[in-house]
Order: structure tokens, then C-alpha cells, then sequence
């Protein structure tokens, strides 16, 4: 139970970090700002990979490797398409054109 | 390699995330910062792959390399009017991660699972399993493979709470009884048909606030998930990404004057259906030619666009940036004024315009550019309607009624360029296409920004 605390801690505090570092974005950038969320999140993949290579049984070995799948299109697929837009953002140069 | 070392490296990719967050506070970091994250991504898989739990690496292999090549493709040729699409797609394959991993989860440890483990995963697969089909289903919808209208019903709201409740009443009594399995089961398909129900509802106006409200459970689903496989790398990611959602949903409800309540439980779109029986009084519109919207162009010193979807729709952004190059260099100053609810998720009008190399200092909030319009020559409307339409002011009983919208009316001349003079999503009818220094340029986007090109190059 002790450890459940703990992680409520780091979950509420993650939470309020969060909020902070998300706040600056700005509107101009909130859809990189939603792939790049999303890339992160596919952290889920470190989960994955635990049950797709623990060979507990055939079903749990097949959810993982699902579930490693799934999570791999969206570190590499989220990380890319960031790329692809924020290479897009140009500033004005200094004649005045775009 | 001892668990502490793990450790050190999950918390080494977590302050590399975090540093990539904060780059995103501005473009000129922007790329540097996903760069950094990248490598804290790249550090947590290599450090979990060394773990000794794991003892087979073939199915890892396939999973990442069918996972890498699907994503990788996806990521370069999805074209960017595709955005909204492929992030509620990918908002499923997170929550399918996360709940399969719960399953998982569930299987493995049988009959022995404690509350606290149980109160963990029974979250993870409930709010992973509504995400995997809301998604889905946003993504059905934006993809136009379904209608993209609401789907409405009697008792609509009803049925969802109710369902809604029933399957938190079941994930409680499973944290108290663990070994219910076919209870499990059963949450996890009433969690699905949730997922489903919540979405039908919501129309292509809205889809903004779902997108942002699904990018913000798929983050709990994945915390959740820390919680169940002791992971705290697992567990501040879904909480960055749990409150980048919510924060998004919150700025998209408010610029659509909508309740947090209302968007909280995915009611949004169902205000709306009474709207549309909206009766014009015979009022006349005075169509002008390009050449008429030219001439005036030519002389004005002091432009804005405000862009809509309507734009993104008739694919008009690159030809609309060559018209303002050609303003520009007329010695007028252009820039581009966007509404917060503009495309179809937070800041996809601000990735459309980037693409058609509008450099984005050019591009212009709503709060940054109000004052300004009095100011302002010409307001060049395109593709929008309901975030311009001045009934959002005054008119207590209209569905608009509150919702920030753009001064356009206040410029000295505004043209729109429209289709037809239909209504916008809300079905309020916009009074300031009657006004009489508006010049309305009836047709396609595209076609029609080209021939004000072509005038004025003449």
C-alpha cells in the first residue's frame, strides 16, 4: 500500500510539472505539442516489452507483442510527424518576405 | 543489471522528456527539445530490453519492427490535413498498449492479486478500453468512413451515465473481489461500448475538445499502468500527457464557450441539434467578382486573414500565401489572425499555414490581434464562419452566444469568401454577410484566392 503513496505522489507531482512546462506552449505549437505528448506516452512500450519477452504463457506473450506494436507506431510514428511539423515553422526573414 | 540502475536510467528519460516539453515553448527550440526526448525514449527501451525478466526476444523483435515500419510510414506520408485523424488513431494505439498490458497483467497473477494492484489495472482497462473505441471512432469520424454528423437519440445521456456508472460500480466491487473474473470481462467490454457511445454524439466542430479529452485519458491509462508494473518513468509520462490533454480540452471548451461539465462527459454537439431551424428573413446579399475584391486589395494598406477549415478543406493555404506575398510586396502589411478553434484540434490551422510557408510570426492569436482590427483595411475571410459571427456578442438565446470570437466586423472592409451562404456548424445565421461594407466572393477557396492572384498580378 506503501508503494501506491509513493506513486500518487509522483503522479500528483508529475501532474503539476506537467501543467507548468505545458502552459508555455505556444497555441502556434499545440499540435506538435499533442503528437509530441503522444510519442512520449508510448513509454507504455517499456511495460510492453516486459510482457511480450517474459514468456509467462502463449496469450500473455501475444497481448505483449500486440501491445509492443502498438506502442512502437507511436514512439517512432509520434517522434517523425513531430519532426515533419516543426521543420515546417518558419520565422519572417529580414526583408520582410516570407 | 541491478533494478537501481534501471531506475536511475527510467529517471534520466524522464527529466529528458520533460526538457522536450519545455522546448516546445517556442519553435526555434522546439526541434532540439523532441531531439533530446527522442534519446530519453531510446535510453528507456535499451536499459528495459537488458532487464533479466526478459528471456525471449523473437516476439519483441516483430513488435518493433511491425510497429516501427507502420509508424514510420504513417509519419511520412500522411498529409497534414490528416493530422486530427492519425492522433486520434494513435491516442488508440496507446490506450490498446495500456490496456493490453493490463490484461496481461491480470491473466499472469490470477487469483492473487491485492486491491491496490487491482485498483491499478481495473483503471488502466477501464479508461483504456473507452479510449481505444472513442478514438477509434473520432477517428472514423474525421476520416468521414462515418457520418460525420452527430448520431442522436432519445435517452441518449441517460444510457451513457447510467452505462457509465454501472461499470464503475463493477471496477469497485472488482478491487474488492480481484478474482470475479468474468465481472473483469464484462467491465472490459461495457468500457468499450463506452468508448463508442461517448463519441457518437459529437460532430466535426467539435471534435477539437474529444481529440484533446482522449489525448488526456489515454495519459491516465498509461499512469495507470505505471501503478500496475511499478514503473515511475510510466507514471509521470501518463501524468505529462494526462495534463497536456486536459489543458488542451480546457482552452478548446472555452474558446467554444462550451461547460467543462458538458465536455467532461462527452455531451458536447448535443446542444446543437435545435439550433439549426434557423429561418432568414429575405435579406439580400450582394455578390462581387474577384476583380471588384482586387481593386480594392491593391490599395489597402492594412490586411488580415483570418483563415477557417474551409480553407483547409478546398487545400486553398499555399495560393492564399502567395496573395499575401503579392499584398506584401504591394508594401501592405499581412498577417494572419487565428482562431483557437480554427481547425480541427488545437493549433492544426497554425500547422496548415507553417506548411504553406507562412512564417509563423506572421500568425497571430485571438487575443493578440483584436484590438487591431479596427484598425484594419480588410479582413479577408476565408473558410470561416461561426468564430467571425457577431450574434456570439449579444444574442442571449443563440447557441454562439459567449463564445470569444474575432472582430472582423469592426475592419474597414471585409470580404469572405464562401461557398455558399450557408449556415456554420452551430446553424446561426451570420448577419455580417448582409452588412453592407462586406463584399461577399461566393465559390471555392481555392479558385477563388487564385483569380484575386491572377487579378492582381495583371
Amino acid at each position: 500500500m506503501s508503494e501506491i503513496i509513493d506513486y500518487t505522489y509522483i503522479l500528483v507531482l508529475g501532474g503539476f510539472l506537467g501543467f507548468e512546462v505545458i502552459r508555455r506552449v505556444p497555441p502556434t505549437l499545440h499540435t506538435p505539442l499533442m503528437s509530441a505528448t503522444n510519442a512520449i506516452s508510448g513509454i507504455s512500450l517499456v511495460g510492453s516489452l516486459v510482457v511480450a519477452g517474459k514468456g509467462h504463457d502463449t496469450l500473455s506473450t501475444i497481448l505483449g507483442t500486440v501491445a509492443v506494436t502498438a506502442a512502437t507506431i507511436n514512439v517512432v510514428g509520434g517522434f517523425m510527424i513531430t519532426d515533419r511539423m516543426l521543420k515546417m515553422f518558419k520565422k519572417l526573414d529580414k526583408k520582410g518576405r516570407s | 543489471m541491478t533494478e537501481h540502475v534501471l531506475d536511475l536510467i527510467y529517471l534520466a528519460s524522464s527529466v529528458l522528456f520533460v526538457f522536450g516539453l519545455k522546448g516546445l515553448s517556442s519553435p526555434e527550440s522546439a526541434r532540439r527539445g523532441m531531439n533530446l526526448a527522442a534519446v530519453g525514449m531510446l535510453f528507456a527501451v535499451i536499459g528495459t530490453l537488458l532487464r533479466k525478466e526478459i528471456i525471449t526476444f523473437e516476439w519483441i523483435v516483430i513488435g518493433l519492427t511491425a510497429g516501427s515500419v507502420i509508424g514510420a510510414l504513417m509519419a511520412i506520408f500522411m498529409p497534414m490535413t490528416a493530422m486530427p485523424q492519425r492522433i486520434a488513431i494513435s491516442h488508440a494505439f496507446g490506450a490498446l498498449a495500456a490496456t493490453l498490458v493490463g490484461i496481461a497483467k491480470y491473466i499472469e497473477h490470477g487469483n492473487d492479486l491485492g486491491s491496490g494492484l487491482m485498483s491499478a489495472i481495473g483503471f488502466e482497462v477501464f479508461f483504456g478500453a473507452l479510449t481505444i473505441t472513442g478514438s477509434f471512432m473520432a477517428f472514423c469520424k474525421l476520416q468521414e468512413l462515418v457520418k460525420g454528423a452527430p448520431i442522436t437519440y432519445k435517452f441518449q445521456n441517460v444510457t451513457n451515465i447510467s452505462l457509465f456508472i454501472v461499470t464503475f460500480a463493477i471496477f469497485i466491487y472488482l478491487i474488492f473481489d480481484p478474482t470475479a473474473q468474468p465481472l473483469f470481462y464484462l467491465m472490459l467490454g461495457l468500457s468499450l461500448a463506452i468508448g463508442v457511445l461517448m463519441v457518437l454524439p459529437i460532430g466535426g466542430a467539435d471534435m477539437p475538445v474529444i481529440v484533446s479529452l482522449l489525448n488526456s485519458y489515454a495519459g491516465l491509462a498509461a499512469s495507470a499502468t505505471g501503478f500496475a508494473i511499478d514503473n515511475k518513468v510510466l507514471i509521470i509520462c501518463g501524468a505529462l500527457d494526462g495534463t497536456s490533454g486536459f489543458f488542451l480540452s480546457i482552452l478548446m471548451s472555452r474558446a467554444m464557450n462550451r461547460s467543462f461539465a458538458n465536455v467532461l462527459f462527452g455531451a458536447v454537439g448535443a446542444v446543437r441539434s435545435d439550433a439549426a431551424a434557423q429561418t432568414g428573413e429575405a435579406k439580400t446579399v450582394v455578390r462581387y467578382t474577384a476583380e471588384d475584391a482586387a481593386y480594392i486589395l491593391e490599395r489597402a494598406q492594412s490586411v488580415i486573414i483570418v483563415p477557417g477549415y474551409g480553407l483547409a478543406v478546398a487545400q486553398a493555404q499555399h495560393a492564399l500565401q502567395e496573395l499575401a506575398n503579392i499584398l506584401m510586396s504591394h508594401g501592405a502589411t499581412v498577417r494572419y489572425a487565428v482562431h483557437p478553434v480554427a481547425g480541427r484540434m488545437p493549433g492544426h490551422m497554425n500547422v496548415l499555414l507553417a506548411e504553406a510557408n507562412v512564417p509563423y510570426d506572421l500568425l497571430l492569436e485571438m487575443e493578440e490581434i483584436n484590438e487591431d482590427f479596427q484598425n484594419t483595411d480588410v479582413a479577408l475571410v476565408i473558410g470561416a464562419n461561426d468564430v467571425i459571427n457577431p450574434a456570439a456578442r449579444y444574442k442571449k438565446d443563440g447557441p454562439l452566444y459567449g463564445m470569444p470570437i474575432l472582430n472582423v466586423d469592426q475592419a474597414r472592409t471585409v470580404m469572405v469568401v464562401k461557398r455558399s451562404l450557408g449556415a456554420g456548424f452551430a446553424g446561426e445565421d451570420n448577419e455580417l454577410f448582409y452588412d453592407k461594407k462586406t463584399m461577399m466572393l461566393f465559390g471555392d477557396a481555392k479558385k477563388m484566392v487564385m483569380e484575386l492572384v491572377q487579378t492582381l498580378k495583371a
